[in-house]
């Protein structure tokens, strides 16, 4: 896994001769792969970063001057950005909590041994194979007003919410957005915890059973802290996605009533208002921002997960 | 890897140390309040699959109404869907991109792959993380400049320009999902080849690459997926329908305004590629499990 590394050798030498050649052949194995992503990563964010020092005529296609951090300037100044920020990180830290929450619960369900678990698997898989954009769509049939079934229910029901346009306005426009990522998601945490859940020995539950732990404090005491690299881990996977969040909103409101995120908005000011300088700039913002994360993730988390990995030895 | 616990039914611990005996292996009865709990999982998962193919087949008044049964199902909005072109070329564009995306992807992967759980080799815990850390780059970091590049040399909006990016994406995954395919083949199975005087490479190729099928499937599969799925590269990177792959064609369903899209339309189209998809789930949910969680519990 990524917070691991691989040990090196395996057993000792036999000649140095061999393991000269074994080093080349290694190289030669992964070279082709580490060329194909330097050409096609490195390049073109290295390419993103010159284009966003420059401004480019919008008129006349070649046009250009190098305007240095402007563009950055521009961007950190502008409402816009720390809207798309904000938003972004919303939707991250809603999407994310929710779907380690019920993928937990789900892979305590799937632990369990009981007739109709291989369904329950399958049925909890199915919507991660759903591409995000069918999914997008999905949940705009449920909101729909009118047609929509839970808009329908809603209004069945007396409740609040049966009226509103909720791709419409503030707020429900996020919700509706939310939904869409923990219905696709929450398996593929689930199926990371549920791994974690079945490394965990029948002893330790045992022992906690002799002691007259309660389900609870078992869960609460074992369980939990146990699980935890397993839900990081998850936690670090979800949160890199949900950060760079752009199908949703896309499909769903285009952006509109509080839901652009960072990615959208580099997108819209690239493609849709052609400012290739902006919109680098806007980029790399949002390559830099999640990298960010990443990092304080691992550095957090990758402690976590170490000491985790001690105590049960 | 955690292949093994999703495919044996008793891997689940009781916390009984004997379960009483009319049950199965390992089985327990569960408290009704679990059991509701249950229903309200499949119901999540469910239900909303229930609605889009609901809406796919009403048309007209039955589909502003909301009705939770379509009280004159057609399949008009089928027929509308398979009639529009540009909806048939997007089909064809996904195909070739995605298979041939995952084609090679596997064949550079596996190479790197077996370097990397294998072979002696310097730096290779960099590498890894550096290989890793490309899963999680922003891909409008890659697309914004590829935008330029791409209409500076003439790949702009041809499934080439849009093959070639994806592979970036599709690469890692793949490495590192073999990576941890290859680490659980048994070493000894090498040395005895090693013994005959075989070279690495003859061990990867006559050892490894046979016992690693299932592996490469499972790879395949989620690659696939991940492929088939991907948007922004596939939105920034096209403007025709000769070289627009199926998401994008959907998100541009007749129009862009939120407000006024023929729904049923739209429904029938994710309908339509949603089956696939399905059916791969139902045939190949055990590999897909295990690749999904491939190396998430032990390196």
């Amino acid at each position: 896994m990524a917070l691991k590394t691989i040990p090196a050798s395996r057993g000792p030498a036999k000649t140095s001769g061999r393991d000269r050649a074994e080093r080349k052949l290694a190289f030669r194995m992964t070279a082709p792969s580490l060329v194909i992503m330097a050409l096609v990563a490195a390049v073109p964010i290295g390419y993103a970063i010159w284009l966003s020092l420059n401004q480019y005529s919008v008129r006349t296609a070649g046009l250009s001057r190098f305007v240095g951090l402007e563009n950055y300037i521009n961007a950190l100044a502008s409402q816009e950005w720390w809207a798309a920020f904000g938003q972004t990180f919303l939707f991250a830290g809603l999407s994310v909590s929710l779907e380690l929450i019920l993928g937990t619960a789900m892979a305590l369900l799937l632990n369990l041994a009981f007739k109709g678990r291989a369904v329950l698997r399958t049925v909890v898989l199915l919507p991660y194979a759903i591409i995000t954009v069918v999914s997008a769509i999905t949940w705009q049939t449920m909101f729909q007003p009118n047609m929509g079934l839970v808009t329908n229910v809603l209004s069945a029901l007396g409740l609040p919410g049966g009226d509103v346009v909720w791709l419409g306005e503030h707020g429900y426009a996020m919700a509706v957005i939310v939904m869409a990522d923990v219905w696709k998601t929450t398996p593929f945490a689930a199926l990371i915890i549920l791994a974690g859940l079945q490394v965990i020995s029948a002893e330790t539950y045992e022992a906690a059973e002799l002691d007259g732990a309660s389900k609870w404090q078992t869960f609460v005491n074992i369980t939990l802290p146990l699980l935890r690299p397993a839900i990081v881990l998850a936690a670090i996977f979800r949160t890199m996605d949900a950060l760079r969040v752009f199908d949703l909103p896309f499909v769903l409101t285009r952006g509109a009533n509080g839901t652009e995120s960072m990615s959208m908005l580099a997108y819209t000011q690239l493609r849709e208002n052609r400012l290739v300088g902006e919109g680098s700039a806007l980029s790399i913002l949002t390559f830099l921002t999640v990298m960010v994360v990443s990092v304080i993730y691992v550095r957090f988390a990758g402690g976590n997960i170490r000491d985790v990995a001690k105590e049960e030895q | 890897m955690s292949t093994l616990t999703a495919e044996r039914p008793t891997a689940a611990p009781t916390t009984r140390p004997k379960a009483p005996k009319r049950r199965l292996r390992g089985e327990s009865k569960l408290h009704p309040l679990v059991w509701v709990f249950v229903i309200a999982v499949m119901g999540f998962s469910l239900i909303p699959f229930y609605w889009l193919v609901n809406t796919s087949l009403k048309k007209g008044a039955s589909l502003s109404q909301g009705e939770l049964f379509p009280s004159q199902p057609t399949l008009e909005n089928y027929l509308v869907v398979f009639q529009n072109p540009e909806f048939l070329l997007a089909l064809r564009n996904s195909v070739i991109i995605a298979v041939v995306t995952t084609t090679v992807a596997l064949v550079f992967a596996s190479f790197a792959a077996y370097a990397l759980a294998r072979l002696k080799m310097r730096r290779k815990a960099m590498i890894l993380t550096l290989i890793l850390s490309v899963t999680t780059f922003p891909a409008i970091a890659i697309a914004a400049p590829m935008f330029s590049i791409w209409r500076e040399i003439g790949l702009y909006d041809t499934l080439l320009g849009l093959i070639i990016p994806k592979l970036t994406f599709a690469l890692p995954l793949a490495i590192y999902t073999l990576t941890s395919f290859f680490k659980e083949i048994p070493r000894e199975l090498e040395e005895s080849a090693y013994m005959d005087g075989a070279t690495p490479f003859v061990a990867f190729r006559k050892v490894i690459l046979p016992l690693a099928v299932p592996g490469l499937a499972t790879t395949a599969i989620l690659v696939f997926i991940s492929v088939w799925n991907e948007f922004l590269l596939a939105v920034t990177l096209t403007t025709s329908p000769e070289s627009r792959p199926v998401p994008v064609a959907i998100a541009f369903f007749s129009g862009t305004s939120e407000f006024d899209q023929p729904l049923g339309t739209i429904s029938a189209a994710s309908v339509i590629i949603t089956i696939p998809l399905v059916i791969l789930v139902l045939l190949c949910q055990k590999r897909i499990v295990s690749g999904m969680t491939a190396g998430a519990v032990k390196g």
